[in-house]
C-alpha cells in the first residue's frame, strides 16, 4: 500500500463494523531473516468483546506473543504485519500509521510486560514512569499524573506512600502490581498481558490474579492473557485460543477447551499440566519438537507430532470445523462433522 | 559425643537463647556413626568405610546456615546484637536412600540453601547433616573432595550452567577427569556415552561432539543431568531442574529423575517452589516456610491430607487446568517477611488464617499427624 493511502485511513472517521471490542481477521506475521520469512503467525482470527478475558495459549514459539504484539503494532523492525486485519473499536489498526498507532497505544490498548523486573526502568521513580504515559496523553501536569499514580497504587494494593521509591526498592510481586498499575494508567478499554505471573511464586501469582480479575470487572475490561500454563488460562479466562507453530489449532469457551477438548494437541497439552484434584499419576509429554517455520510443513503443522494422524494430515491444511456453537477445530479427524 | 557437639556449636551464632523445639525424638536423635569413624575429622578412609545401615542416606539435625549482615561500623557499635540472615533455622529431616525428598517454598524460605548445605557448597553456622553417619561439616579437604563424587547438583538453568565452547563429550568427561575416577581414554569414553544415554540422548554418540547451542533447553538439562550422573553418585540435589523449561520438555526431565531414581538407585533432592511438580514426581514433601520446615509426609499424604494452614493455602492456589473445579483459594496476604526479623511464636502467624493469641508467643514443635507425617502447628496439639 502506498504512503498516501494509509494516512488517508488513519484519517477517515467512519466506523467499521465488527465483531466485539478487538476483532482479529486471518492475521499473518512474518519476520525477515537472512535465510528468508518465518511464518510465526499465520490465518489468526480471533476477538474479544468488553469485559471479556480470552486467553492465548501454546508452547513457546507458537506465535502467541507475536500475535499480541501485532495488535499493539509493537513487532521488531523484521517483523511484518503480511495480511489479514486487526478491528478495534470501530477503527482498522493495520492501516495506522506509527502516529496513529501512538494515540491507541496505552490510551486504549495498553500491556503487562513479561518479566516486570525487567521492564521497569531501574534509575526511575516507579511513580515517575507510571505518571509519564499520564502526562503524555492526558496533557496534565506531573503533580497531577503524580496523585493519579498515587490512586493507581492504591487501587493495586500497594502503599500510595511508596510511589517515589525506585524498582530495586520493591518486591517481585509490588513490581509486577507496579507493572499493571502503569497499564491502568489512561484507562484503556483492553489490556494484554503478556505472561504476566510466569516468574513470580505461586501465592504472588494467585494474588496478581486475583488483582486482575477484580479490576476487570470494577473497571470492565477487556483482557487478553497470554500464558504458556493452561492452569492459569482455565482459571483467569472466560474463551481461549490454543496455538501451534504459529496457527490456531482450537479456540472456544474455556469449558469447551477444557472439559471438551477435541484436537489432538490441545488434549496432550491439557494432559502435560498436573491436575493435582485428581489422582496421581506421571504427566505426559509431546514427543518431538515443534516444525521451522521458515519453511511451514504443508499439511496441519502438527501432524508429525500427532499420534492420531490420518492420511490427509501431512499434505492438506485442515479446515477450521465448528463442533459445537463457539466451538472450533482445525483437524482433519473432524472432516465428516460438518 | 555427636550430642555434646551439637548443644554447644547450636547458641554461637547471634548468642540467641536456645529453645529447644521437641517433636518425635527419631526425627532428632543423634545417631552413632559406623565404619571407622571415631569422631574427629572425618577421613577418606571414614567415608569409603561408612554405609547406610537404616535406609536413611542423609540426617540433618537442627542445621543453621545463617548468613551475617554487614553494618556500617557505627551501627556495629551501638548495636546490641549482630544481625543474621537466617536462611535455614532449626531443620531437622531424613533423607531416605532412594527416594525423592521435594522441599517446597516461596523463594527465600531456603530451600535452595538447604540442599546447597548439604554439597557444603554453603557452610552450616549450627546444626549437624550426617552423610552415612558422618557429619558433613568435619571433613577434610580431601574427603569432601571424595564426598562430591558421591553427591551432585543440578541448577535451574541449563542455558548458563554449561560451558558453550566445550563439546558435549568434554562437558560430561569433566567430572570424570578432577575426579581421577577412571583410568584410561576408553573408559572414560565408555562411561560418557552410558551417562549421556542414560539421561535420554540416544544414540549418544551423535551428541558427543556437538555444541550447547546445537542442543535445544531440554537437551542441554539432559546434558547437565549426564554430568552428575556419570561419576555415579548417591544423590544428586537438583535445585529447580525444569523452572526454565517448556511444559511439553518439563515432563520428560522429571520423568528421567524418576527413571534414574528406580534404576540408578539415585536420591533426589528435589527443590521446587510449584508444589503440583512435587506432588507428581517425589515420594515425600517437606513444605518450608522462613527457613523452617512448617510440615512433612508422605507425597499423597501432605496433598490429600495438609494440616499446616500454610501447606493448605499453598495447596489451594495450585491452578488446575478445569475451569469448572470450584475450590475456595486461600489467598495470604503480603509476603514472606524479611528473615532477618523472624516474628516470634510460629513464624508464620502474621499471615495465617487460622491464627490464635497463642500463635504470637509459642513456638509451635511437630505434632506427629500420623505415619511420617509432621506439621508444625500449636493448633494440631
Amino acid at each position: 500500500m502506498s504512503a498516501t493511502a494509509t494516512s488517508a485511513a488513519a484519517k477517515t472517521t467512519e466506523r467499521i463494523e465488527h465483531e466485539g471490542l478487538l476483532e482479529v481477521r486471518d492475521l499473518c506475521t512474518y519476520f525477515k531473516l537472512s535465510q528468508g520469512w518465518v511464518h510465526a503467525v499465520e490465518d489468526v482470527s480471533f476477538s474479544v468483546s468488553r469485559g471479556e478475558s480470552l486467553g492465548l495459549a501454546g508452547e513457546s514459539g507458537c506465535g502467541k506473543t507475536t500475535a499480541a504484539l501485532s495488535v499493539l503494532k509493537l513487532l521488531p523492525e523484521n517483523g511484518r504485519i503480511v495480511s489479514g486485519e486487526i478491528l478495534f473499536d470501530g477503527r482498522n489498526l493495520t492501516k495506522r500509521t506509527e502516529y496513529g498507532m501512538s494515540k491507541i497505544r496505552w490510551k486504549e490498548i495498553s500491556m503487562i510486560f513479561q518479566g516486570a523486573m525487567n521492564a521497569l526502568n531501574p534509575v526511575q521513580e516507579t511513580g515517575k514512569q507510571i505518571a509519564e504515559p499520564i502526562m503524555l496523553h492526558e496533557g496534565v501536569s506531573e503533580s497531577k499524573a503524580l496523585d493519579r499514580a498515587r490512586e493507581l497504587f492504591e487501587l493495586v494494593g500497594i502503599n500510595p506512600k511508596r510511589v517515589m521509591e525506585y524498582p530495586h526498592q520493591l518486591s517481585g510481586g509490588m513490581r509486577q502490581r507496579a507493572m499493571i498499575a502503569m497499564a491502568l494508567a489512561c484507562n484503556p478499554k483492553l489490556i494484554i498481558g503478556d505472561e504476566p505471573t510466569t516468574a513470580l511464586d505461586v501465592m504472588v501469582q494467585a494474588q496478581i490474579l486475583e488483582l486482575i480479575q477484580r479490576l476487570r470487572t470494577e473497571l470492565d475490561l477487556s483482557f487478553i492473557l497470554i500464558s504458556h500454563d493452561l492452569s492459569v488460562m482455565a482459571e483467569t479466562c472466560d474463551k481461549g485460543v490454543i496455538m501451534y507453530a504459529g496457527k490456531i489449532v482450537e479456540s472456544g469457551s474455556a469449558e469447551h477447551l477444557f472439559r471438551n477438548p477435541q484436537h489432538p494437541y490441545t488434549r496432550q497439552l491439557i494432559k502435560s499440566f498436573p491436575n493435582i484434584h485428581e489422582k496421581r499419576e506421571m504427566v505426559s509429554s509431546i514427543q518431538g519438537d515443534p516444525p521451522n517455520l521458515l519453511e511451514p510443513p504443508p499439511g496441519c503443522r502438527f501432524a508429525p507430532r500427532c499420534d492420531e494422524r490420518v492420511a490427509d494430515c501431512a499434505a492438506v491444511d485442515p479446515a477450521r470445523i465448528e463442533v459445537e456453537p463457539g466451538h472450533f477445530v482445525s483437524c482433519h479427524l473432524f472432516k465428516e462433522a460438518t | 559425643m555427636a550430642g555434646d557437639e551439637q548443644q554447644t556449636t547450636q547458641a554461637t551464632p547471634g548468642g540467641e537463647s536456645l529453645t529447644v523445639t521437641g517433636g518425635p525424638v527419631d526425627r532428632r536423635a543423634p545417631t552413632e556413626p559406623g565404619g571407622t569413624y571415631d569422631g574427629g575429622r572425618v577421613s577418606t578412609e571414614d567415608l569409603a568405610t561408612a554405609d547406610v545401615t537404616d535406609g536413611v542416606l542423609y540426617k540433618v539435625r537442627d542445621l543453621e546456615v545463617y548468613f551475617p549482615i554487614h553494618q556500617s561500623f557505627f551501627k556495629s557499635m551501638v548495636a546490641t546484637e549482630k544481625k543474621y540472615v537466617k536462611a535455614v533455622d532449626r531443620v531437622s529431616l531424613d533423607i531416605k536412600q532412594g527416594e525423592i525428598l521435594a522441599v517446597v517454598g516461596e523463594s527465600g524460605c531456603g530451600k535452595t540453601t538447604i540442599g546447597r548445605t548439604l554439597l557444603r557448597l554453603e557452610e552450616a553456622t549450627g546444626g549437624h547433616i550426617l552423610y552415612k553417619e558422618l557429619p558433613v561439616e568435619r571433613f577434610t579437604q580431601r574427603t569432601l573432595r571424595e564426598y562430591r563424587k558421591k553427591a551432585q547438583i543440578i541448577f535451574q538453568d541449563p542455558y548458563n550452567s554449561i560451558n558453550p565452547k566445550q563439546t558435549i563429550f568434554d562437558i560430561v568427561a569433566e567430572p570424570l577427569e578432577v575426579s581421577g575416577l577412571v583410568s584410561g581414554e576408553h573408559e572414560k569414553e565408555e562411561r560418557v556415552v552410558k551417562a549421556i544415554s542414560e539421561a535420554g540422548l540416544r544414540p549418544a554418540t551423535e551428541y558427543l561432539y556437538r555444541y550447547p547451542h546445537e542442543l535445544s533447553g531440554g537437551q542441554r538439562q539432559r546434558v547437565c543431568i549426564a554430568g552428575a550422573t556419570v561419576l555415579d553418585p548417591d544423590m544428586i540435589v537438583a535445585d529447580e531442574p525444569v523452572a526454565s523449561l517448556d511444559v511439553s520438555i518439563r515432563n520428560d526431565i522429571l520423568k528421567l529423575m524418576v527413571d534414574q531414581k528406580e534404576t540408578l538407585g539415585v536420591t533426589y533432592l528435589f527443590i521446587t517452589h510449584d508444589l503440583s511438580l512435587a506432588w507428581v514426581i517425589s515420594d515425600r514433601i517437606a513444605v518450608m516456610y522462613l527457613g523452617r520446615i512448617v510440615e512433612i509426609g508422605d507425597t499423597e499424604e501432605v496433598v490429600s491430607n495438609p494440616k499446616h494452614p500454610y501447606t493448605k493455602a499453598l495447596i489451594s492456589v495450585i491452578p488446575v487446568p478445569d475451569p469448572l473445579a470450584k475450590r475456595e483459594h486461600v489467598i495470604l496476604q503480603g509476603e514472606t517477611p524479611n528473615p532477618v526479623d523472624i516474628p516470634s511464636g510460629c513464624r508464620f502467624h502474621p499471615r495465617c488464617p487460622e491464627a490464635i493469641d497463642a500463635c504470637r508467643e509459642i513456638e509451635p514443635t511437630d505434632v506427629h499427624i500420623g505415619g511420617d507425617h509432621y506439621a508444625a502447628c500449636i493448633r494440631l496439639t
